[in-house]
């Protein structure tokens, strides 16, 4: 049924006469660049609903985490981050549908854009693609180097075509649907924090953010 | 949904004559667009985006067979398996036939305009299917057995009252509790768990990328994410307007939809997917469904460039004050007017009538469609198909007499000036006077135009004559 669809379908667009028009150059380089790209990734992550803080290293970072609130006392959390104990084995786990629990998530961040506060994650290496949205808190961490100013940026740096699962993230998940009124936590995360480190002390190359090769290859540490 | 037809001003007065809802809803909207406005202003290169933006749908759409057999072979290539639907009944059946090979009983949906213009819900129930959109807006219109009012807000038209009462009475929330984050608390407890039953996952998508095979969904609740990350089969229902050549286009687009559909830089989630997740399916569907009719219309096939973000609801003075349902179409508003005539002239003739022709719409459009320049154009086809009323078409008809005709149109003037001044209130506004409802018409001037024009060359010369 559908083969026969496809190529009616393309034999009728094909005998269309439609007028071409070329192809735009979409120019790199000349697009809007803040003075303060880490200052501006901040406003707009806050504007979003979520927290940005510049910080030392991962040893800060580990610290200021442990010190929340709901970190005591949290069920089940999973670190991506080498330095942040981890406490979910992804690998023995077999179905998503048993990450249900999971409050807090710690992952690395590929790249950062300045422009609107969004944080590229992958599902290279990661069994479990489902761990970015099925919790209650996400803390996203990248490297200073991982911030550029806008999407175009962003898109220049990565390297997509091959099979992979990636996405975006800006701020915590958040809905508008009854009456406009702007609830933070629908589906995904309720909260959202970005931290942005100058370098790991454990394994610098290992954590995204490096957008070279390296982002291509598995980089998920347990 | 089928179409009635019952006219946009008919049901347009169901909406207005709750004022203050009206009302509501007019502000609610506004609040909105200028949000939008605040985020087009955040960037000096926004109107050249909105340019590219154009120039890349009209060059994609003109090269569309070849974008689209790119498409599938590199999706194919990433493992996905695409299909081809050349309408509506097409695309539910290779649906049905996905979900029966594998057994699916229970399907979560994140929004998706197509499936709702193909009417999958419907059909998929009166199979045995169990459907549930998890949308927050689609979940409650589904709920309340409506059809969404706005294809961004769907649930725009609902009271938070009127919210309360249907999670009471379908999910047990305490009576009375209008809290806007109890109940979407109550929303993410409740379809938390149908995430975690459901056996598959159907998405729209928002750009699909010739040359890459990947496509993009954004959201912001993480609906739709979660509804193809836990069940290991995502269905995506794309129309064949949604491809783009390549990421460097992608760009543009990303940094132009969220800001004009609701003012965010970006929505929360811009979930890019190349291929299925490891040891899962992804199935592609390419519907045409109308589509390749209107890419061959000269006048029309610029709606196709629609990326679907509301903007030109937000904005329009008609959409904001009459309510998404009374445009009784998939998609309402400005754009809907444009769309939905081509489908189905008859049922939807009055829609492009239901504009001032102020031209808000086009002036937000993120991919610069002349959309009020086009629902005038519909305005001529119709009145062409004999489907404008015989009142309007002997109106238009004499005022095209009166206007070719220097001495009638004069004497026109006077007659009216004179006549507006003189006749009694109960005269002019009367049922057979529409545009006096609830308005008053501006005070007739003294003189016309060409008498004032005249006085004044006169005052004008006698001034000269009289320094020399």
């Amino acid at each position: 049924m559908s083969s026969k669809s496809r190529q009616s379908m393309l034999d009728t667009l094909r005998k269309q006469s439609i007028e071409s028009v070329p192809l735009p150059e979409v120019i790199q380089g000349n697009w809007i660049e803040y003075p303060d790209p880490i200052a501006q990734l901040a406003s707009v992550i806050q504007s979003v609903g979520g927290s940005c803080e510049t910080l030392p290293d991962i040893a800060a970072v580990r610290s200021r985490i442990m010190g929340y609130p709901e970190m005591q006392g949290a069920g089940r959390v999973l670190s991506l981050v080498p330095g942040i104990e981890n406490h979910v084995d992804l690998e023995s786990i077999q179905s998503p549908r048993e990450l249900e629990d999971l409050d807090f998530v710690i992952v690395p961040g590929e790249i950062a854009v300045a422009e609107n506060g969004a944080v590229w994650v992958t599902d290279q290496g990661l069994k479990h693609r489902v761990v970015y949205f099925i919790n209650q808190h996400l803390i996203i961490v990248v490297r200073r180097s991982a911030i550029v100013h806008n999407m175009h940026e962003a898109y220049a740096r990565l390297n997509l075509g091959t099979a992979m699962f990636g996405c975006f993230i800006s701020g915590p998940s958040k809905t508008a649907d009854i009456e406009q009124s702007l609830v933070i936590g629908a589906h995904g995360c309720c909260s959202m924090q970005l931290y942005v480190i100058d370098s790991l002390v454990a394994d610098d190359a290992s954590l995204r953010g490096d957008t070279s090769e390296t982002a291509v290859t598995s980089n998920v540490i347990h | 949904m089928a179409h009635t037809t019952q006219d946009h001003p008919t049901l347009a007065n169901a909406f207005t004559n709750n004022v203050e809802r009206s009302h509501w809803h007019d502000g609610a909207l506004w609040f909105v667009r200028q949000k939008r406005d605040r985020q087009a202003a955040s960037l000096p290169e926004w109107e050249r985006l909105r340019e590219l933006a154009s120039q890349v749908k009209a060059h994609t759409l003109a090269n569309l067979p070849e974008y689209l057999e790119r498409f599938e072979k590199q999706a194919i290539a990433l493992g996905a398996k695409v299909y081809w639907a050349a309408d509506a009944a097409e695309h539910n059946a290779i649906v049905l036939k996905i979900l029966r090979d594998n057994s699916v009983k229970r399907l979560v949906k994140s929004k998706s305009m197509l499936t709702e213009e193909c009417h999958l819900n419907p059909f998929l129930e009166k199979n045995g299917i169990q459907v549930v959109d998890t949308d927050l807006g689609e979940w409650i219109v589904q709920l309340r057995n409506e059809p969404p009012s706005h294809i961004v807000l769907p649930a725009i038209h609902i009271k938070k009252e009127e919210v309360g009462e249907t999670f009471h009475k379908h999910i047990g929330t305490p009576k009375g509790n209008a809290d806007p984050i109890f109940l979407t608390r109550a929303a993410r407890k409740e379809l938390r768990q149908k995430f975690i039953e459901a056996d598959a996952g159907i998405t729209g998508v928002n750009f699909a990328i010739a040359e890459t095979g990947g496509i993009v969904v954004c959201t912001n609740e993480g609906n739709a994410d979660l509804g193809v990350s836990i069940p290991p089969i995502h269905i995506a229902c794309m129309g064949i307007e949604k491809l783009l050549p390549r990421i460097d286009e992608l760009a543009v687009f990303t940094r132009l939809l969220a800001r004009s559909a609701t003012g965010q830089p970006i929505t929360t989630y811009t979930s890019h997917f190349h291929g299925p997740m490891p040891g899962g399916q992804l199935h592609i569907i390419l519907v045409d469904n109308g589509r390749s009719r209107l890419r061959s219309s000269e006048d029309f096939h610029r709606s196709l460039h629609c990326i679907r973000c509301g903007a030109c609801m937000n904005t329009c003075p008609v959409y904001r004050r009459s309510g998404g349902h009374s445009y009784s179409t998939t998609v309402p508003g400005p754009i809907g007017s444009i769309l939905a005539p081509s489908s189905t002239p008859k049922e939807s003739k009055s829609l492009p009538f239901a504009c001032t022709l102020c031209g808000s719409c086009t002036d937000v459009c993120p991919v610069k469609i002349d959309i009020h320049h086009q629902l005038l154009t519909w305005r001529k086809e119709l009145a062409g198909m004999k489907l404008v009323s015989l009142s309007k078409r002997l109106s238009m008809k004499m005022v095209g007499w009166v206007l070719s005709n220097p001495v009638v149109y004069k004497s026109a003037g006077w007659v009216a000036r004179l006549g507006l001044r003189l006749s009694p209130r109960w005269l002019v506004y009367n049922r057979l006077n529409v545009w006096g409802k609830n308005r008053d018409l501006p005070q007739p001037p003294t003189r016309s135009f060409r008498a004032e024009w005249a006085a004044r060359k006169r005052n004008k010369n006698r001034e000269e004559g009289g320094s020399r």
